[in-house]
């Protein structure tokens, strides 16, 4: 898949509390989980991301509660990718299994600014920043893990396997 | 090849001789488990591959999150789990009223045993390390798998040995322990291993104080945090768990990836402060911190001896005119030998809440959401922005002993302020 789009940038430690807090769990509808996403800590992001916009973090991006509905919601905001200097292993998890591609660059990541506008190739992971002219490669994901992303998740892996 | 308890764990569920750190396993797994927020969405999921389950006696399905309901939605997501289960005819269906937090009650009920592999929609579900089960949370895309297949794919992750030495004084606790480990190695620290606890030390401690431990492994970053099968894991088990099973220990010479060192008999009452679990620091170096409210409970400290710490402290005293003191046991069980041992009315004679078990307050669902501006002594495991309530509100987490001492004193406080210990 390849992207062009404009960069959100967050610090390090983006929990999935603030992802989607929790009073916004009574429901898994993705639509009425995008309303909701990172409004504790960006009150503008829901109401003005657009679709092929891209989510940056720094360091243990999407640490905390196992909810999917984090993952969900940042996919349904139109988000098409997220990149990070690292992300807690359960939201990673979570992030291939939905079919959202998660780019892991380590401190590369610092030379990412918010607004910068990125071109992605999520194949071949590799990432060019239009603004700083700066290209990094995000690591490859091992094994059959990467057939999972490619099926677009789990589900779509196991039926083609059923 | 010596292997770590992780490794011995992953490679005998994906019927290897031997696995090493890093190397993909899928595996059979011994019980998959989700609540009333993950089941619902699982369940959605789980429709779509069009399988039957694999096995209705592995599964189990709580409503612990937000019931009894505490509002319309939170009604339908139990009303969706509870039609599933009585469909799939699930074994461990608990329904309110017989039901607790859940990984309070599936160790209590004994539905998780050593040498298990688990995985729960849950990140605290790595709770069960305490009993020496190879025990992680996952999405609810991986449970909806799991409950269809029975398997799931697991990377080997490296261990970090946890190195415990010399014994705890009587002020301290698991979470005391959990949390000065936090401190030193962050709330990434262990990202994408597992925490092994090992040495001398480990006998020292309880059954609650390891429940505590292995409970907070996630919250540095951890997959799982293990302990090994030693007598006292044993005694516990022994009285609780019906079916045959498998304890596994580490090898001599096991590898692990790196050793952190814990002298227990230095450890000092600690609170995590906002608005992260790694920001730790000793309660007497943190001057007078006015509070708003206590909570005592949850899956981290709502086990019936964290409720006797707490009534130890409070007996024949009032919680402070500025706090409301909430109490949370966390299961059916607790609830009623805190009510044989008149625990619950020391904390009803000193102005306290008592609630049905519940996960509520933790995770800011309900039973005790903060304004804007105020600030919370809890028990729970998470102090993230907003995790209890309004954004601007503040949450330090701390034992059952800070927490019952800062109720009583209305500031953030050690037992001894409230109460002498002699070591």
């Amino acid at each position: 898949m390849k992207i062009e789009g404009k960069v959100w940038r967050y610090g390090d430690n983006i929990d999935t509390d603030v992802i989607i807090p929790a009073r916004y769990l009574n429901t898994f509808d993705p639509a009425e989980l995008a309303k909701h996403c990172m409004v504790d800590i960006d009150e503008t992001f829901a109401a003005n991301v657009k679709a092929g916009d891209i989510m940056v973090g720094g360091k243990n991006f999407g640490c905390g509660s196992s909810r999917e509905h984090a993952p969900i919601a940042i996919k349904a905001s139109g988000v098409p990718v997220v990149i990070a200097a690292s992300f807690a292993r359960i939201f990673y998890r979570n992030g291939i299994n939905i079919g959202l591609p998660l780019l892991e660059i380590g401190d590369a990541v610092e030379k990412i600014s918010a607004n910068d506008v990125l071109k992605i190739n999520t194949d071949t992971g590799t990432i060019e920043n239009l603004t700083t002219g700066d290209i990094f490669h995000a690591h490859p994901l091992p094994g059959f893990v990467q057939e999972i992303a490619n099926a677009g998740g789990l589900i779509n892996y196991i039926k083609a396997k059923n | 090849m010596p292997l770590t308890i992780a490794e011995k764990i992953l490679a005998r569920h994906a019927g290897l001789e031997t696995v090493e750190a890093g190397q993909l396993v899928i595996c059979a797994l011994d019980l998959v488990m989700a609540n009333d927020v993950t089941g619902p969405p699982s369940i959605k999921e789980f429709e779509k591959i069009g399988r039957p389950v694999f096995d209705a006696e592995k599964i189990a399905l709580i409503p612990d999150h937000f019931q009894p309901a505490k509002d319309i939605k939170s009604a339908d997501l139990a009303k969706i789990m509870r039609e599933f289960a009585r469909k799939n005819k699930i074994t461990h269906y608990y329904e309110q009223g017989r039901v607790g937090i859940e990984h309070v009650i599936l160790p209590e009920f004994g539905i998780v045993a050593p040498g298990m592999l688990i995985i729960g929609a849950d990140s605290h579900t790595c709770t069960y390390g305490a009993v020496n089960a190879f025990a992680t949370g996952v999405g609810t895309t991986d449970l909806a798998v799991g409950l269809a297949t029975g398997k799931a794919w697991f990377k080997v992750p490296e261990s970090i040995n946890v190195h415990l030495t010399g014994k705890k004084p009587k002020n301290i606790c698991g979470k005391d322990v959990i949390l000065t480990l936090i401190g030193k190695i962050g709330v990434d620290g262990a990202l994408y291993k597992a925490l092994e606890f090992t040495g001398d030390g480990v006998a020292e401690l309880s059954m609650t104080d390891r429940l505590t431990i292995s409970n907070m492994a996630i919250e540095a970053g951890a997959k799982a945090g293990l302990f090994p099968f030693d007598k006292v894991a044993e005694m516990y088990v022994a009285r609780r768990v019906k079916k045959t099973f498998e304890p596994v220990n580490a090898d001599e010479n096991a590898k692990y990836c790196s050793t952190v060192e814990i002298n227990l008999s230095e450890l000092k009452p600690v609170v995590a402060l906002p608005h992260l679990p790694e920001n730790v620091k000793p309660v007497d170096e943190l001057g007078e911190i006015k509070i708003n409210q206590v909570v005592i409970g949850s899956c981290t400290n709502g086990r019936l001896e964290d409720l006797g710490i707490a009534a130890g402290i409070l007996r024949g005293r009032k919680v402070h005119n500025d706090v409301r003191c909430i109490i949370i046991p966390g299961s059916q069980e607790i609830y009623k030998e805190a009510i044989r041992c008149h625990w619950i009315d020391i904390f009803i004679d000193a102005g306290c809440v008592v609630s049905c078990p519940t996960c509520g307050p933790c995770l800011g669902g309900y039973m005790g959401i903060l304004s804007a501006g105020e600030r919370c002594v809890s028990t729970t495991n998470r102090n993230f922005r907003g995790r209890m309530g309004h954004v601007d509100s503040e949450v330090y987490l701390a034992s059952p002993f800070v927490a019952a001492a800062s109720a009583v004193l209305g500031k953030i406080a050690t037992p001894e302020e409230v109460i002498g210990y002699e070591n």
